[in-house]
């Protein structure tokens, strides 16, 4: 099984934390997890990770984009990491592009709006901008990953 | 790539919304339409004008959000007439 985690821009402290702890749920499931984002957001990663215990692989994101319409690549799960209107554009992307089911990853101050554009992906959202917590609650709401992908 | 913004900052329906009602020669693409070596982000359908020998169409950038770009493009909106011609 193969996991996408798309991240947008940076600039919320809780995105980098959230992505390594997702990306730790998954491996223990034994998915491949693929990070895909901008450089800011990657290395953010890559030095948050530098043995690469919890991130194993990074793309560039219009990469990733790229060939997922080329259909050169897919993942069973699609996690879009939304504070804002253009993570929402990049969750409708993938969820147009991919098979794999997408979840969005919500946070930020005024996640409502951001819900309400999230359509019938799988929501995980919280306000969260320094302290990702209330994120993690949601996340571990979730027991298995995979079971999601059947 | 040699362009114009036209709406710059903007939220992606605005983009759309902009695009629908400045221009008359309008086609509807889906996401990840590959267009001057881009594919394009959005929420489909994408509308893309074609004015003139112009392109005009929406640009999600993660950090900046959404613009509407102007660039010259005779090729690229020939090809969108012939690709709904083939509808």
């Amino acid at each position: 099984m193969k996991a996408l985690l798309m991240m947008g821009c940076p600039e919320l402290p809780v995105q980098t934390a959230v992505a390594l702890y997702i990306a730790n749920k998954l491996n223990i499931e034994s998915f491949e997890v693929i990070a895909a984002g901008n450089k800011a957001a990657i290395s953010l990663l890559l030095n948050s990770d530098p043995e690469k215990h919890y991130i194993r692989k990074v793309m560039d994101l219009d990469r990733c984009i790229g060939q997922l319409a080329e259909k050169k690549l897919d993942f069973d799960l699609c996690f879009v990491f939304i504070h804002s209107d253009s993570g929402i554009s990049y969750l409708a992307t993938v969820k147009s592009l991919s098979k794999g089911k997408t979840v969005a990853v919500i946070f930020g101050k005024e996640i409502e709006p951001l819900i309400e554009a999230s359509g019938d992906s799988i929501i995980i959202a919280a306000k969260a901008v320094h302290n990702p917590t209330s994120l993690r609650a949601h996340i571990d709401g979730v027991k298995s990953w995979a079971a999601l992908t059947r | 790539m040699n362009y114009e913004i036209l709406l710059p900052n903007s939220s992606f329906k605005e983009c759309a919304v902009f695009i629908k009602s400045n221009f008359k020669e309008i086609y509807y693409v889906e996401a990840g339409f590959k267009i001057f070596d881009n594919y394009l982000i959005g929420v489909p359908p994408i509308p893309i004008a074609v004015d003139g020998d112009f392109i005009i169409m929406p640009y999600v950038k993660p950090c900046h959000g959404c613009f509407v770009l102007r660039i010259p493009g005779k090729e690229e909106g020939e090809r969108l007439r012939t690709r709904e011609q083939a509808k």
